[in-house]
């Protein structure tokens, strides 16, 4: 990748846009420039949507205050960065992005307020949005009522599938079913004991785990659930040395998982050593930061996305958003998955020809990204995304090394058959 | 009601308040603006109950998230039932149960949901549930004489320890994301714009019954002896009085306007969540009866309306920066008038209308003496 990565002049050289595009992701499908006068406002927009002759409007609707503004200021960001990179490419139907944004501001009451601000009185084209299940679900019926579109980029626990939602991160069954089968091989691993924080996806995820390790015949020795923000982890790390699994599968979230990794520690169990092995899928890098690298060297995290993987696509990525957003920052999954968002939307609404909410949905199912940072992914009729999952091994810097990926994408399957 | 039920002019700022929200609003704003400060006025209820249980009794709950949400929760039951029909349900494990329950296992409709499913059962509950609570937690505590910043404290437990309840037993709750997807009332669909018209004026009209309400109890009796337990408790115990039987009804009352409030808000946001019942939610509250003027009634109104309208609009406008706005503006007016808009009204504008009417300015409320401002500050 250049140096010169797209600036925000209004009048580039021919220079400039020749190195602005070569160090975009979607180079290959750019052809030629499209032009707005092509694709005129009142054939494009029938629904009356924020789109004028040079212009569209889209929302962003993340938690920038309160607990969550941790996590989701990286999918913010994201966003911010491929709108930017979109834009710099001569925008969408010839159109320049235009964002508002709003504040969830961890609050789910509030992320409904904003979601039927944004599709009522904005009526943007589209919405760049949610972190947690509680938020999705919040919002879920405004935009079901109001008939808008959002891209919802977090992993989660599946059993949803909305005509409204295009589901960027991966469900629960493309997530865990091959990082157990991975363990289960790999490491030859036979008893497992279950972790979660107390709230839906935890306890769906879990609920997968165990049918599926059912299923391979190995044995589940415990499983247990603390409140959010939980911080007092020693009595079940005294009972996991008691029962001596093979596997601790922790999927604890946000602040709980800063006293969890180091009492772990405190307690001796050096994860360096697998005895026990610990097999997460919550901890991104984003979380490492909390923990810090040196309280969780060893473990290993099954998700689609890290920041060391190494592919083209990723490398270019992460300069770009190292310069967007400063050196010091890591990408995690989630991340990377908002990134996915308004490319999706925007080849979505290419393949239309319209921005109509009911036709960039008709136009979704079978758009493929070739440049993801992920490597290639694909909208699968049910609105989430096929796409590889990795297990990563971490290191005590705070990234994860990729040391499996499957070799072919992974169907969603959001309402798994004999997991339910 | 008497002739002193309300001065002349009390009178016209009730109807000043019922022109604003009655008539200037909804002529004036969108559906979906008028849907928001709908959802401001259910906080409204709850502020006018902290008016009369702490304004005027002294009683400080910060609590009222729990009586909120209980009324909040039973309307959501209520709801949640007739929008899982087994039609609607058809993809579950099990057809007929909300869908969180079917996530989580449960394969049966607890009994204690059962009753939810007549209406007329649910608008009893709404009130009468946070109101059992209430007489619960008001006869424990206040039978043993605790109060104060004791009673305030329990409070806060309580609603910390009912949110924890509440997400911990999700698959008879909704856990964390609350109940949500509410669609119909007795097959009226409350999604639409028409519907969330008419809820507006239910729940504006309810809020002027409630006003009205809170009033006669002010003007009682019991008002004045309210008002007497806050300022000297012992005296009235000695003249022969049963304080703690006093401050249980208000306690209680205070809760029944909290959970009109709760239920109102699930019919106009179409959710409930346990983000209403904890700590925070609670204190916002107070909050609100704060900034409007602890002692006024209406203030509570234009206490919890601007409030949420400046939240609203600062979230809107600085969407990374508006926290330390809300802040400012809470420090600004504990600072500059702790007796809320209310005071400043009286302090300032009042002698000016009275000016430009040419006539005197009349004596001071007779709740709102410089004695009680003093003892109120020093509290």
């Amino acid at each position: 990748m250049s140096d010169d990565t797209p600036r925000k002049s209004p009048i580039a050289t021919r220079r400039q846009v020749l190195a602005g595009i070569s160090a975009l992701p979607f180079m290959g499908m750019l052809g030629g420039k499209v032009n707005a006068a092509d694709y005129p406002t009142a054939e494009v927009n029938t629904t009356g949507l924020a789109v004028t002759d040079d212009k569209v409007t889209v929302g962003i609707l993340h938690s920038v205050t309160g607990t969550m503004a941790i996590s989701e200021t990286g999918s913010v960001q994201a966003e911010k960065l491929a709108i930017k990179q979109i834009n710099d490419m001569g925008g969408v139907l010839g159109r320049q992005i235009d964002f508002i944004q709003e504040d969830g501001a961890s609050d789910w009451p509030t992320f409904a307020e904003k979601a039927k601000k944004l599709l009522v009185q904005d009526k943007v084209a589209s919405v760049m949005g949610c972190w947690t299940s509680a938020s999705r679900k919040a919002v879920l019926p405004v935009f079901e009522q109001y008939n808008g579109m959002l891209y919802y980029p977090t992993f989660y626990e599946g059993l949803e599938e909305s005509p409204n939602v295009i589901y960027t991160g991966q469900e629960a069954t493309q997530q865990i079913i091959a990082g157990i089968d991975w363990v289960a091989q790999n490491k030859g691993a036979k008893s497992f004991y279950l972790l979660g924080s107390d709230y839906i996806w935890p306890r769906t995820s879990n609920k997968i785990a165990r049918k599926h390790i059912d299923k391979l015949g190995l044995e589940v020795v415990g499983e247990e659930y603390y409140p959010l923000g939980h911080t007092q982890f020693n009595s079940v790390i005294n009972k996991i040395k008691l029962r001596k699994p093979d596997v601790i599968y922790a999927i604890i979230v946000g602040g709980s998982n800063v006293a969890f990794y180091k009492q772990l520690k405190a307690a001796g169990i050096d994860m360096t050593k697998e005895k026990p092995l610990l097999l997460t899928i919550s901890v991104t890098e984003d979380e490492i930061l909390g923990i810090g690298g040196e309280n969780i060297v060893g473990a290993y995290a099954c998700m689609k996305y890290f920041q060391s993987l190494p592919n083209d696509n990723n490398a270019e990525f992460v300069t770009a958003f190292k310069e967007m957003w400063g050196e010091e920052i890591v990408i995690g999954d989630v991340t990377q998955a908002a990134y996915l968002g308004p490319w999706l939307w925007k080849m979505a609404v290419e393949k239309a020809g319209s921005f109509d909410i009911d036709k960039v949905r008709e136009a979704s199912p079978g758009i493929e990204f070739t440049k993801a940072p992920e490597g290639y992914v694909r909208i699968h009729e049910n609105h989430h995304l096929w796409s590889k999952t990795r297990v990563g091994h971490a290191l005590d810097d705070g990234q994860y090394e990729v040391v499996f990926e499957t070799e072919d994408l992974v169907e969603p399957d959001p309402f798994p058959e004999g997991y339910q | 009601m008497n002739a002193t039920f309300y001065t002349r002019r009390e009178w016209i700022a009730l109807a000043v308040l019922a022109a604003l929200i009655l008539i200037v609003f909804p002529a004036t704003m969108d559906v979906f603006r008028l849907n928001l400060v709908g959802k401001y006025l259910t906080y409204a209820f709850v502020a006018a109950g902290l008016v009369l249980c702490w304004g005027h009794g002294g009683i400080l709950s910060l609590g009222q998230g729990i009586f909120f949400g209980l009324g909040g929760y039973c309307m959501a039951m209520f709801l949640k039932l007739e929008a899982s029909s087994p039609e609607n349900t058809a993809i579950q494990s099990t057809p007929g149960i909300p869908d969180f329950m079917d996530w989580n296992q449960v394969t049966e409709l607890p009994f204690w949901w059962i009753p939810f499913k007549s209406f007329p059962f649910t608008l009893a509950a709404v009130v009468l549930v946070p109101v059992i609570f209430a007489y619960i937690i008001g006869a424990a505590m206040f039978k043993r004489r605790v109060g104060g910043v004791y009673f305030a404290i329990i409070t806060q437990a309580i609603a910390a320890i009912l949110t924890i309840l509440i997400i911990g037993q999700q698959g008879y709750t909704g856990g964390v994301n609350g109940i949500t997807d509410l669609r119909t009332l007795l097959g009226w669909d409350i999604r639409t714009d028409s519907a969330k018209f008419i809820l507006y004026f239910v729940n504006a009209a309810l809020l002027i019954v409630v006003l009205l309400l809170g009033q006669a109890v002010r003007v009682s009796k019991f008002g004045r002896l309210l008002i007497a337990m806050r300022d000297k408790e012992d005296r009235v115990r000695f003249s022969g009085y049963s304080v703690a039987d006093f401050k249980i009804f208000i306690f209680c009352l205070a809760a029944a306007f909290s959970a009109i409030g709760g239920a109102m808000f699930t019919l106009q946001v179409g959710f409930m969540s346990p983000s209403f019942v904890g700590i925070v939610p609670s204190i916002e509250m107070v909050i609100f009866a704060a900034v409007g003027g602890r002692l006024s009634l209406f203030g509570a109104v234009y206490g919890a309306l601007i409030v949420n309208w400046a939240k609203t609009s600062f979230s809107e406008s600085f969407p990374e920066l508006w926290l330390f706005a809300m802040g400012g503006l809470f420090i600004a007016v504990v600072m500059a008038f702790p007796n809320g808009l209310a005071g400043l009204f009286r302090s300032h504008v009042e002698p000016l209308l009275a000016k430009l009417t040419r006539k005197s300015p009349s004596p001071p409320a007779p709740d709102a003496t410089p004695a009680e401002a003093v003892k109120l500050a020093a509290e």
